[in-house]
């Protein structure tokens, strides 16, 4: 039987009880005075009170039909499109009723049975003798002697080979389970790598486009201090989840700054346009897209934990917990004028991973 | 008064009259201090003239006397008049105190002393014209333009502004300002201008068309019903809170109402 | 089993039971008793369960917003899978929300705004199970910090607490895979965090992404893959262990708060049937219709602001839900780690913080009441709870740890903060650096030294009585306060606490006995029966004996702390 934890229920009155009881126990110096004797509640003392709370209680529950039918005309009567004003803020008429009423129903039902509880019940305290968690010693022996017969009985103890080859056989099993997550993605073999996060749309002469509106970017156009969200003129041939697995790799910014106030190293001296610089736009930390660009200060900064780039020295990292300088692009001009990208990324973009040879990556005061 | 005699040896009392007095002289100091609000008389003749009168008095001590920029303001040959407009209609410009951001004020301008200024600046090197209604004024957008308008905005703007154009914060103390209440005109001087931190959004990338439905988005976003109290509109964080104020909070004090007993004689 | 044995005297006292007058309810009920008890025996059960009693306090209270916040959403969350589409293909959005139609959106960011814009009820409904999440992982942890605080997680309770810890760390996991199923801007940005955490574990890492994500982020199965642990894995292993820790509980009985008349071997209070099933059941609705007007009044995760995911896409306040927050911190406020080894790479600026803290918080949490034990060398069961400035070393533990949490959620909201307060984003995150290892300390030390002088403040009540205000004056000229005897009950209750064996205590070794004294050595320990005896035959003696009670009190409580520190009292 599940009676394990005290099935008796001693239950005594303890206004009766109350009596102080003394303690052999050292460690409690202070006699026990037993539980308080409480004095009558106002609703059993007095008719009225008790009245009022047999009438709050009842109208506790009596309002939540009221409630309820509300609930149901609101739902077929009110339109979606009809809105209370309240301030500048707009609520929704009939959310906002329907949440109303179906919220204070059901906060009555709650209030009532509590004030039921409270005032009307019985409410003497009472005492239920607790016992320790374990069995008693007999008990936890015949227990023992019962796993002990079981194994005696099963023979176990002269064919020890059974019980090894059984644990073994359900050992082995893992292996089936765990084959048959092997297919729950492609494996990143350096081969996969190289086609998939290592590297991007981008590739000579694909021109830079506006985010959004695809327009392709003229370099004159671009005033110092511009900033332009811009993604590969490619991007228009994905969709579904391979745009959006191409546009978290392909998308960049690319800013106008002065060519004299910034630091441009040797081996990036091609890389720009008359000081239109692009950037990787997906954060070396853990990938958010960045934008928060400060056009005099030429810092870049990630709004979802703060690592900050100096896009005007190679977009090496000047705060925060990114590690790596975030990936330029090399850009050119087409006969047109537009710009282009004149290779893909030389790195790899996004947040670093285990295999990553991050040994490329542009660090503060290389050339 | 018996109360304050009682009181007057009380341990608080002394940073309570260094407080009062800290305000005291404050308030004296506004009301004495003249209104530092220019009077300078328009006694030339042209627009341009009246503008650089207005600049020497205003401007010059920062960005030079012909605008050419110092160690405390940049340079405005040829940040247009649409720069001029934004920067003292929005009382940014000028700067009360040196600080990291220049921070939204009231103007204290009238039309004509910017318009005058206006003129002086774009005198000085070609820059962006204030705009015409036509540029900015967001009417007689499809909602199709709206809804793409959405997706500027938030390619564009939401990284530095947030989703619903509460702000968000720069480095360094520097910050986005909430573009609630922001009209128009000066978004699209913002755009082109890029005052202070912003960035630049010339017209030939971000079209005038790509403003207004950008304009329209934001403000048809202040107008569209919510489903309750947006809590300020800046996401989690306040949600969190409110979760554990209201949420957590309320639910604790009917506990201690359902776990005290009923009222004893 | 063999236990009731020792209820055989009581058992003879026959149980005041009502009269059983057989009035029309009981014969009405006698024939489905009799029909249901003779096919499944619920009589017995009944006998046993309906007049259990349950002790009453406000904080026994929280764990049961969790569990209700736990049925709340299962309901809300049943209604929302009727609409819900848990699909990452590409569709053009055509419904009612005029600012986003057109746009090219996933069917799972469809179907929520279909759901909040075109069924009816189905913004509440969503509110609703939003922000029952947030109170259900809300409720969890003021749960647990009670139990932390009270020391309630003390044998026999132990596995209780591991599972109420498995319950905690599933509860976070279930949370975000529920803010990641939207599919909008911000849950979208949640899931590019939680790729470049993947990521980032050293060795098979990518393996690890490319496994989650059916290969490159987003991939196109990681929301149906979320949906399924959202809605079935994870809510079939929380409600597992919610059957397993109620069904301890019950074995248990609930712990209760020192107070006349309870000991360690009785519980006192209501019994379940029927004041605590009003009570409770009760509070169910109570939860249930706060968490509706909650969902009628304040608006929650308005995704059509944010917009569809789009992975060049983000929006300052980019955050995850409150309590994935203090991970979030961590990461902002780390240093910018990491280690290039060969044509590897070791990203310790989000492993450490990401993987590295949630792993150190699950584990440092289910191991403490081990760590208590072997500390303490207590092997008692305990039933009475402590007060937390009986425990100061635990208490400060609590309080360190409530410290570093609540540092590193400022860190992740350190952006919303920088903006509120006119403060710099940068000092917020370098003072922070610094802080989370400090303010900890810090917390450790203050917390443990008021829990100290609580302490001598309850001996000072039990020896001296509480302070009646009345200043007399003796005839030599000294004033002295009168003090008055406390009662019974509350001697009784400020005595009842567990105190430690005494140390040095015999058959512990030398580095046990440096962490027991460093643990408890502080304590000051209950008066004896003597001295409560001795204390209140001197108090009638007369007050202001030496012309300044306080000081004679003083030097009393401080000799009675340095003899406990010093020698061993049997």
């Amino acid at each position: 039987m599940s009676h394990t934890g005290g099935s008796d229920i001693s239950v005594r009155d303890t206004r009766t009880s109350a009596g102080t009881t003394r303690s052999d126990d050292e460690r409690f110096p202070v006699d026990n005075p037993g539980v308080e004797h409480e004095p009558p509640r106002w609703t059993d003392a007095d008719p009225d009170a008790g009245r009022s709370a047999y009438t709050f209680v009842v109208g506790c529950f009596a309002l939540v039909p009221v409630l309820a039918i509300a609930f149901v005309v609101i739902y077929f009567a009110v339109p979606q499109d009809v809105f209370i004003d309240v301030g500048s803020n707009h609520y929704m008429a009939q959310h906002l009723l329907l949440g109303l009423t179906l919220g204070l129903a059901i906060l009555l039902i709650g209030v009532g049975a509590v004030q039921w509880a409270r005032l009307l019940m019985d409410d003497t305290e009472r005492t239920e003798e607790r016992h320790t968690a374990a069995s008693s010693a007999e008990t936890r022996t015949a227990a023992i002697d019962i796993v002990y017969q079981g194994l005696q009985e099963t023979n176990l103890g002269r064919r020890k080979l059974i019980g090894r080859s059984l644990l073994g056989a359900l050992g082995v099993l893992v292996a089936p389970a765990a084959v048959l997550l092997a297919d729950l993605g492609p494996w990143p073999t350096a081969r996969v790598r190289a086609e998939t996060i290592e590297r991007t749309i981008w590739g000579e002469g694909v021109r830079l486009v506006n985010d959004v509106t695809y327009e392709p970017i003229l370099a004159a156009d671009l005033e110092i201090g511009q900033l332009v969200n811009a993604e590969p003129e490619n991007l228009q041939e994905f969709h579904g989840h391979h745009l959006q697995v191409e546009r978290a790799k392909a998308a960049i910014i690319v800013v106008r700054m002065d060519p004299n106030s910034i630091t441009i190293p040797e081996s990036r001296s091609s890389w720009h346009v008359n000081g239109i610089l692009s950037y990787s736009k997906i954060c070396t930390h853990v990938g958010c897209p960045i934008s928060l660009w400060e056009q005099q200060t030429h810092h870049l900064l990630c709004p979802c934990h703060q690592s900050t780039f100096d896009l005007g020295n190679s977009g090496v990292v000047v705060f925060g917990p990114a590690a790596r300088s975030l990936p330029q692009l090399p850009i050119s001009t087409d006969a047109e004028g537009y710009l282009i990208a004149t290779s893909d990324f030389t790195v790899p973009v996004g947040p670093s991973y285990f295999e990553r040879d991050s040994r490329n990556d542009y660090e503060d005061g290389d050339a | 008064m018996k109360f304050l005699s009682s009181r007057r040896r009380h341990r608080a009392v002394r940073p309570l009259l260094l407080v009062a007095a800290l305000f005291l002289t404050g308030a004296l100091y506004t009301v004495a201090v003249p209104d530092e609000r220019s009077s300078a008389d328009a006694g030339t003749s042209t627009q341009v003239e009246e503008g650089r009168a207005l600049f020497a008095v205003n401007c010059s001590s920062c960005h030079g006397l012909n605008g050419e920029g110092s160690s405390e303001g940049p340079s405005l040959v040829g940040v247009g008049a649409a720069s001029v407009d934004f920067q003292v209609e929005t009382g940014r410009m000028p700067l009360a105190a040196p600080v990291e951001q220049a921070p939204q004020k009231e103007n204290i301008f009238s039309r004509e002393d910017i318009d005058a200024m206006a003129a002086y600046v774009a005198s000085l090197g070609p820059g962006p014209e204030i705009p015409t209604e036509a540029q900015y004024d967001p009417e007689g957008l499809t909602a199709e333009q709206i809804a793409e308008g959405g997706e500027l905005f938030r390619t564009n703007c939401s990284a530095c502004h947030n989703f619903a154009g509460s702000g968000g914060a720069l480095p360094n103390g520097k910050y986005a300002p909430p573009l609630e209440g922001v009209t128009p005109k000066h978004i699209w001087e913002a755009l082109r201008t890029g005052p202070q931190q912003m960035p630049v959004f010339s017209e030939e990338v971000i079209t005038d068309e790509n403003v207004r439905m950008m304009i329209a988005y934001l403000q048809s976003l202040e107008e569209e019903p919510t489903g309750g109290l947006t809590l300020g509109g800046l996401g989690p964080v306040s949600e969190g809170l409110w979760a554990w104020i209201v949420g957590i909070g309320g639910l604790c004090l009917f506990a201690v109402w359902i776990a005290s007993k009923g009222a004893r004689k | 089993m063999a236990k009731p044995a020792a209820l055989s005297e009581e058992r003879t006292v026959p149980p005041t039971e009502p009269e059983r007058v057989p009035g029309p309810v009981l014969k009405r009920l006698a024939g489905p008793t009799a029909w249901a008890d003779e096919r499944t025996g619920a009589a017995g059960l009944g006998k046993y369960f309906l007049r259990k009693v349950f002790p009453d306090h406000w904080s026994f209270l929280l764990g049961e917003i969790a569990l209700y916040s736990f049925v709340i959403l299962l309901l809300t969350g049943v209604f929302l899978t009727l609409w819900y589409k848990p699909s990452m293909a590409e569709i053009e959005y055509e419904g009612s929300y005029q600012l986003l139609r057109g746009v090219a959106v996933s069917e799972a960011f469809a179907s929520t705004l279909d759901i909040s814009f075109d069924i009816r009820g189905g913004l509440l409904m969503r509110q609703v199970h939003h922000w029952s999440a947030m109170l259900f992982v809300a409720a969890m942890f003021a749960h647990m910090l009670r139990v932390f605080f009270t020391g309630a997680f003390r044998k026999p309770r132990e596995i209780n607490w591991v599972i109420g810890v498995a319950l905690l760390s599933l509860g976070l996991i279930e949370g975000f895979a529920g803010y990641s199923l939207p599919d909008d801007l911000l849950s979208g940005t949640g899931l590019r965090f939680v790729d470049g955490l993947i990521r980032s574990i050293p060795v098979v890492g990518t393996w690890a992404e490319f496994f989650v994500f059916n290969g490159e982020f987003p991939g196109d199965l990681i929301i149906s893959r979320l949906y399924m642990a959202h809605i079935l894995l994870i809510p079939g292993i929380l409600l597992g262990l919610i059957a397993a820790h109620m069904a301890l509980l019950v074995y248990h009985k609930h712990t209760q708060y020192p107070g006349p008349g309870r000991t360690d071997k009785n519980v006192v209070g209501y019994p379940l049937y029927p004041i605590y099933m009003a009570k409770a059941g009760g509070f169910f609705f109570i939860v249930f219709g706060v968490t509706v007007l909650m969902g009628a009044t304040m608006q929650i995760n308005p995704l059509w602001t944010y917009g569809p995911y789009n992975p060049s896409q983000v929006t300052a306040g980019s955050q995850p839900d409150w309590y994935m927050g203090w991970v979030e911190g961590a990461i902002r406020i780390m240093p910018g780690w990491e280690s290039h080894i060969g044509g590897t790479t070791w990203s310790w600026n989000i492993f450490l913080p990401g993987v590295g803290l949630l792993t150190l918080l699950f584990v440092l949490l289910g191991v403490y009441p081990w760590v208590e034990a072997w500390l303490t060398g207590d092997k008692r069961e305990h039933h009475v709870l402590e007060r937390p400035r009986a425990n100061a070393t635990r208490t400060a533990f609590g309080v360190a740890g409530i410290t570093c949490f609540s540092l590193f959620m400022i860190g992740g909201g350190n952006d919303i903060i920088a903006v509120m307060f006119n403060l710099s984003l940068n000092t917020i995150s370098v003072v922070l650096r610094w802080a989370v290892f400090l303010g900890p300390v810090l917390a450790f030390i203050i917390t443990k030294r008021i829990c100290i002088a609580l302490q001598r403040t309850d001996q000072e009540r039990l020896l001296h009585g509480s302070e009646s205000g009345v200043i007399q004056r003796s005839p030599v000229g000294g004033y002295s306060e009168d003090h008055r005897p406390i009662s019974q009950g509350e001697a009784y209750t400020l005595t009842h606490h567990n105190e430690y064996p005494p140390l040095p205590a015999e058959g512990v070794s030398k580095r046990q006995l440096q962490a027991r004294r460093w643990f408890y050595g502080d304590n000051m320990s209950k008066p004896t029966r003597a001295e409560l005896e001795a204390a209140a035959s001197h108090g009638h003696d007369g007050d202001g004996h030496d012309g300044d009670g306080h000081g004679g009190n003083g030097h009393e409580v401080a000799g009675r702390e340095s003899r406990e520190l010093s020698s061993s009292r049997d």
